[in-house]
């Protein structure tokens, strides 16, 4: 089942593209890693896709209603806000919002998906916390939560694990890609490509706005495109682990 | 919840209060058997005519700066934001001034609150003009300060050519803003346009709480931020405007009441939204009570206490937020 279909996308600033005629189809069960240098667009791309840009092309996100969208896909930016000092379970329970029927009170079904959400990304023991106390590393969490909390077929995410400690990488990176086993799909904007090897299933490169190369990430991380869009010498090992990316060196 | 009741009591509490008080002394029970019409004539006549319209518009006046206070700090997710920012107080304020200036304010008794109710709304016109359709709040912010700073150089203009001392001591006190002397003709004035900008504030509650979390997020939740922030505007001109149009300039109410209640609503946006209706009106009728009270020869005026009483306990809000900052 197809969740998220671009067609020509394509995003201007002034006269120049800075995405540039995209074309791609995410399907239920995928974990698409969005990778490319400082700049070439992915941030872009994700918010044209969800229709916060103006854009020409088509988005199958876009063209729904504020209300369908927000059902189909959730939506984690790379600026993490929390403007007010609220409880975690409150920020989390902000997910719940494009289910309630009018006001915000929530139900047994709604409570629910926040405490699993709060579950998911280990977040039990600060529930009560004012999440604007928390550190940097927490409060992404807690953002993440509350895009679990939304409960919809497509997650989009915005450099979910910038400044995250190891571990919270890790486990940020399997809960995706548990999603997508569950027969969701994921689509992160990543840095981290030893990471964007492991835990995607497929990696989506973009460079100067184009898309450069899409499949799986032994096919996209060849020595050649890393040379050529990321001006890296690299090494992938295939190991029992999964494929490992080692950056050697910087080219010229 | 229970905060909301217990803002409602107090409301209630001080607008009874604000009933039995006043320069003529009459029992409390009196006074209330009085308001529907039974007892002393003059009893009933001061009642009915002079101290329920009081009573009332300083409700309404704080319950509409204290509710568009609110949307406007959860709009622009920021604790120093309030209604005046955006412009309306001071265009509804120069609207006032000009009427009283020119006369237009002796033709018929509503001509005053009436000039200041199209300047609020002109002003809302203005702003949307300046900010444009998909304007961010930083736009907006100073689109209303190029308002503001244009409405304050009028109505100074306007002193400074004003014929003679009299007008100009008449001006001047009217923009210190009260409720005193006012008429049933007021409420019904200013009700209808202030119901409408409440019920547009009321429905802002649960785009606020999605803009919690930034105006990318909030969209994606499925907000519209255009339809918000015209209900925002217009509410918030239609409340406030309404507001200044009677009672004239009440400063700090709309800043002071969203902070006080903040940590007690759990700082969500939605619940700090219906908390400061209350809120907003109780602290008015206090002021207004304040006023009777203390110095009642002296005809204080309701903004003068007002901002005494606000600056010092806005000093107080920085002060104990800078402890808690690191």
């Amino acid at each position: 089942m197809t969740l998220l279909d671009l067609a020509d996308l394509t995003v201007t600033r002034g006269q120049c593209p800075v995405v540039d005629h995209v074309s791609l189809r995410i399907g239920a069960g995928e974990c698409v890693g969005l990778i490319g240098p400082n700049g070439s667009g992915k941030t872009t791309l994700m918010r044209a896709a969800l229709g916060l840009l103006p854009h020409t092309g088509t988005s199958s996100l876009a063209q729904m209603t504020p209300r369908a969208r927000a059902a189909q896909a959730a939506w984690l930016p790379q600026a993490r806000e929390i403007a007010w000092p609220v409880t975690v379970e409150t920020v989390v329970a902000l997910g719940r919002l494009p289910h309630l029927a009018r006001g915000s009170r929530l139900r047994d079904g709604d409570q629910q998906a926040v405490d699993a959400a709060l579950d998911r990304m280990g977040l039990m023991p600060f529930r009560q916390r004012l999440a604007t106390e928390l550190s940097g590393g927490e409060q992404a969490r807690v953002l993440i939560a509350r895009t679990l909390a939304q409960d919809t077929p497509l997650l989009m995410a915005d450099e979910p694990i910038a400044g995250l400690d190891p571990a919270a990488q890790l486990s940020t990176l399997q809960v995706f890609a548990d999603l997508a086993g569950e027969g969701r799909a994921v689509l992160t904007s990543l840095h981290d490509l030893s990471l964007a090897a492991r835990y995607c299933t497929r990696l989506i490169l973009l460079h100067q706005g184009r898309l450069h190369a899409d499949g799986p990430p032994t096919e996209v991380l060849t020595p050649d495109t890393l040379a050529e869009v990321f001006h890296l010498r690299a090494r992938v090992h295939l190991t029992e682990d999964g494929p490992l990316f080692q950056p050697l060196g910087v080219l010229a | 919840m229970r905060l909301i009741l217990v803002l409602m009591t107090l409301m209630v509490a001080l607008f009874t209060a604000s009933l039995c008080l006043g320069s003529v002394g009459i029992a409390p029970l009196d006074a209330l058997a009085a308001l529907i019409g039974v007892g002393d004539p003059l009893h009933v006549l001061i009642l009915q005519e002079i101290r329920l319209p009081r009573a009332l518009l300083a409700a309404m006046v704080g319950g509409s700066l204290g509710l568009s206070g609110a949307a406007m700090q959860g709009y622009l997710r920021n604790p120093l934001a309030e209604p005046g920012l955006i412009g309306v107080s001071g265009a509804a304020a120069l609207g006032a001034v000009i009427a009283l200036q020119t006369g237009i304010a002796a033709l018929f008794a509503l001509a005053l609150p009436l000039m200041a109710l199209v300047f609020a709304l002109t002003a809302v016109g203005l702003l949307l003009l300046l900010a444009g359709p998909r304007g961010a709040s930083l736009t907006l912010i100073l689109a209303g300060i190029a308002i503001s700073a244009l409405a304050g150089a009028l109505t100074s203009l306007v002193l400074n050519l004003s014929p003679n001392p009299y007008a100009a001591s008449e001006i001047v006190f009217w923009l210190m803003g009260s409720v005193a002397d006012r008429s049933m003709a007021h409420v019904t004035l200013a009700l209808p346009v202030m119901v409408v900008g409440w019920g547009l504030l009321a429905t802002l509650g649960r785009g606020l709480d999605a803009l919690t979390l930034g105006e990318d997020a909030a969209e994606a939740l499925g907000l519209s931020l255009r339809a918000l922030r015209l209900r925002l505007l217009v509410g918030t001109a239609a409340a406030v405007g309404a507001a200044t149009a009677v009672a004239g300039a009440v400063g700090f109410v709309g800043l002071i009441v969203p902070h006080l209640l903040r940590r007690l609503t759990g700082g969500r946006p939605s619940a700090l939204l219906w908390a400061s209706f209350p809120g907003g009106a109780a602290m008015v009728l206090a002021a207004d009570i304040t006023v009777r009270l203390v110095l009642p020869s002296r005809d204080l005026k309701l903004g003068v206490v007002m901002a005494l009483i606000g600056a010092p306990l806005f000093l107080h809000l920085i002060y104990k937020t800078r402890k808690e900052l690191p």
